[in-house]
């Protein structure tokens, strides 16, 4: 394959943000019908590299050919002139807009001062035909599901005929048999004669799609191997830069007493439609519940029902027998629920204040840290730095704003607030999205920690492995219902992937 | 009283009231509806209709040329948009600001160039306006026609302009870059669109529309430009374009209803009912609150409104 002229070639690209070097001197090229597998931890330069190559980054080093030719690339547009298309991992789609309005938008065919919605219809068919890319072309993108929002964006790229194609992290929302389908999507646009380039961090899929693997590690090509040549374990190490530590033991334990237990619940989306259908589950004591499912099956709804945050039609919430009311957070303080919410930086924190205030947001009226309502700063310094200490957050002090903290450390200040007063109720939503290895180990024996405490948890992920490294019980989150529910060790892969694609049994 | 309100000459006088008083407002609210679906809110629309009634007050009273005046309003309105794009889109800064920046600093600038030209005159100088034109057969239909079809030319080019800003923003490929600017710029510039120039041109076309109905106010509604000339109809604009949930055809509904409010508490003043005008004047605003609360709760606000856009300087 290395005979052949690349199709792209990048020469030590180098890529600085304000404090970070993202991209140090990378070489990359893509040589044509390859998939080119792009492996790196988050945060490794994966998507700073290639949005450079499509232009939307500006590189402050190196150089760009194209098909053998120097090119600048200073917009986007420059780079979809040249046949580069990309995908990024948050789709750049309208929802209030048709799918055919989303695809013609500013491309180069579209000449003339009137839309030609019927011509356009035509070509975005003949093009969903060809690939295998279904897709209603005048239904508007909020009725679509992920899987097919997705096709748009594809289909979106081959509207303006590329033939180099970018997809970051094109699995991370996909249920697994819409994976199956964008792979075999890829395949067909590979015998078309396009060039993909396949950002992930997954390594089993990086080796059943690519042919030849890059991996990235803090913003250098640390590797590059023909996939036929390699194998997971490699990888992993190659991607993490040590040996990559066995697998979690959880203990066995015997669950206790019901703790939370949620019946009924039906709770409606921001659209006004039911994104919860009459759920019912109950966590014991001792107990990590695992709700596995892509994102936007209606776990958001649940776990904000839960945390008091979203009203819910129908349905009760209680622990320990005492029923919670709707719209009351101030309540699940009050009964012991540890809430770590999806969203760390919407949700859980407030950017602009110091890590101290952050650390006593649900607990600075009480009586350890406030007299005649005034904060009483001794006590609440003492309490920040013990638990800045306890939970290793890298800062340089308490009065550290904390939107200067990387994710990781983000997400011990949300775990050191939730964690510090034992609660008996833990959700933790996506604890681990976007975090790198180290973290993710450290909060996964965190919330087994909570376990063995005695804590119930409720754990919800998109992510298989986290699942099945920390959970007991595994249910699967389907279109705002359970589709099914199974002990860790009776559980496989097969079944819970087909309960995340709606099939049954 | 009550029953001069039945009475037909009433009736045709209200609808023609109603037609008049709408004018500006569908101006500006058109105006504000190109703007807001391209995702910037410019609140700079009540000073810009002020400098557009000065400007074309003004211009018609040195060249006599009505028309001339129309359009020097029209460019006048450009101009202001153009340094609400500078400061809004290209520095990015508070829409709210900005916008209410430039209603301080057009507001102020009318008069002081109206006192520069015309000093504090203890009766105010006048135009000869615009005179309505009667439209041939449609106006001869009974009750309807009179009030109806006879109209200023700028009132016809108001509902003219209703169906072209439609077609603009449904139909053409401007329209299409405009409301996916004004909806997800992130995804206007993966596409090769040009967010903030489609932006600036986009407040631009609004600052055009903002200005006419300045214009429309001292040179048709009334003949003369007093300070409070515009009288909050750049506010009811904005209430308008939620009313109409950001369509021009529905905005235009609602700038309709304001109309007609507003020529029946004339005519009801007219009357002479012995209550303090004041409270007369009162209702349209009253009632537009209350439509915008009734209406406003199922509207869907363009969601790249409000956000100055960046190519973020941060990645993975």
């Amino acid at each position: 394959m290395e005979e052949k002229t690349p199709v792209v070639e990048m020469r030590s690209i180098r890529k600085e943000f304000l404090d970070v070097v993202a991209n140090k001197d990378i070489d990359f090229k893509l040589y044509p019908g390859e998939v080119c597998a792009l492996l790196g931890e988050n945060g490794a330069g994966k998507t700073t590299l290639m949005n450079i190559l499509f232009g939307y980054y500006a590189n402050d080093g190196g150089e760009i050919f194209i098909r053998g030719e120097k090119v600048e690339l200073s917009s986007p547009k420059d780079a979809i002139l040249k046949g580069i298309g990309m995908i990024h991992q948050h789709f750049t789609l309208v929802p209030s807009q048709t799918v055919l309005e989303n695809i013609i938008i500013g491309a180069e065919s579209e000449k003339g001062f009137f839309l030609d919605l019927n011509r356009a219809r035509e070509r975005v068919l003949e093009l969903e035909d060809r690939f295998g890319l279904k897709v209603d072309p005048d239904a508007k993108v909020w009725t679509l599901s992920v899987g097919e929002q997705q096709r748009v964006e594809i289909l979106k790229a081959l509207y303006r005929e590329v033939d180099i194609l970018i997809m970051d992290e094109p699995t991370a929302v996909l249920a697994p048999k819409e994976v199956e389908d964008l792979f075999s999507t890829l395949k067909s646009l590979v015998a078309s004669g396009k060039s993909i380039v396949f950002i992930s961090h997954k390594l089993h899929e990086v080796i059943e799609i690519s042919d030849r693997i890059v991996v990235l590690r803090n913003g250098e090509v640390v590797a590059e191997r023909k996939t036929k040549d390699t194998n997971t374990k490699e990888l992993a190490n190659l991607m993490v830069g040590r040996e990559v530590l066995e697998r979690l033991k959880k203990k066995k334990a015997k669950v206790g007493e019901p703790v939370l237990r949620v019946e009924g619940l039906t709770v409606l989306n921001d659209k006004g439609l039911e994104a919860v259908k009459g759920i019912s589950l109950t966590v014991h004591e001792r107990e990590v519940v695992g709700i596995a499912g892509v994102s936007g099956n209606g776990q958001t709804e649940l776990v904000e029902a839960i945390f008091g945050i979203r009203d819910y039609v129908s349905g009760t919430i209680s622990v320990r027998e005492r029923s919670l009311k709707m719209g009351k957070p101030a309540e699940r303080v009050e009964v012991g629920i540890g809430r770590i919410p999806e969203d760390r930086i919407e949700t859980g924190l407030l950017m602009d204040l110091t890590i101290k205030e952050n650390l006593i947001l649900e607990n600075h009226t009480s009586p350890e840290f406030s007299r005649n309502g005034l904060l009483n700063h001794a006590r609440i310094n003492d309490f920040s730095d013990r638990l800045i200490r306890e939970f290793s957050i890298k800062a340089s002090g308490r009065e550290t704003i904390t939107k200067s903290l990387s994710g990781g450390n983000l997400q011990k200040v949300i775990l050191a607030r939730e964690l510090s007063g034992k609660p008996g109720v833990i959700i933790a939503s996506q604890p681990t999205r976007g975090l790198d290895v180290g973290a993710m180990e450290y909060i996964h024996n965190k919330i087994l920690e909570e376990k063995d405490r005695g804590a119930a948890v409720l754990l919800i992920s998109e992510d298989l492995d986290e699942i099945f490294d920390l959970s007991d019980r595994i249910i699967v989150m389907y279109e705002g219902r359970l589709m099914g529910e199974a002990s860790a060790e009776s559980a496989s892969r097969e079944k819970i992937g087909l309960w995340m694609s709606g099939v049954a049994k | 009283m009550i029953r001069q309100i039945f009475e037909i000459s009433f009736i045709t006088g209200l609808l023609g009231a109603t037609m008049r008083m709408a004018t500006p407002i569908i101006f500006a609210t058109l105006g504000e509806i190109i703007t807001e679906r391209a995702g910037v809110l410019n609140l700079g629309i009540e000073g810009t209709m002020l400098m557009g009634a000065m400007t074309g007050f003004l211009v018609t009273m040195s060249t006599g040329s009505l028309w001339f005046g129309v359009l020097m309003a029209a460019v006048v309105g450009m101009l202001l948009a153009l340094l609400m794009a500078f400061l809004a889109v290209y520095l990015g800064l508070s829409q709210h600001v900005s916008g209410l920046g430039i209603t301080l600093f057009g507001t102020g600038l009318a008069m002081f160039i109206y006192r520069l030209h015309f000093g504090s005159p203890t009766v105010p100088p006048t135009v000869q306006p615009f005179k309505e034109v009667a439209i041939p057969l449609l106006s001869k239909i009974p009750i309807l026609g009179e009030g109806i079809f006879v109209q200023y030319s700028l009132t016809y080019i108001s509902w003219i302009m209703i169906p072209v800003v439609a077609i603009l923003l449904y139909k053409t490929h401007i329209g299409l870059k405009i409301r996916v600017v004004g909806e997800n710029p992130f995804a206007a510039d993966t596409v090769g669109v040009n967010v903030n120039l489609t932006r600036t041109l986009s407040l631009v076309a609004g600052g055009a529309f903002m200005g006419v109905g300045g214009a429309f106010l001292t040179l048709a509604h009334q003949n003369m430009f007093l300070i409070d000339v515009v009288g909050g109809r750049g506010w009811v604009s904005i209430a308008m374009v939620i009313f109409g949930n950001w369509d021009p055809l529905k905005g235009a509904l609602g700038a309709l209803l304001f109309g007609f409010l507003d020529g029946f508490q004339l005519r009801l003043q007219a009357l002479g009912f012995h209550i303090p005008f004041h409270l007369f004047l009162m209702i349209p605003y009253l009632l537009t609150i209350i439509a915008l609360i009734s209406v406003s709760r199922r509207a869907v606000i363009p969601a790249g409104l409000l956000k100055p856009y960046r190519r973020e300087e941060k990645g993975g």
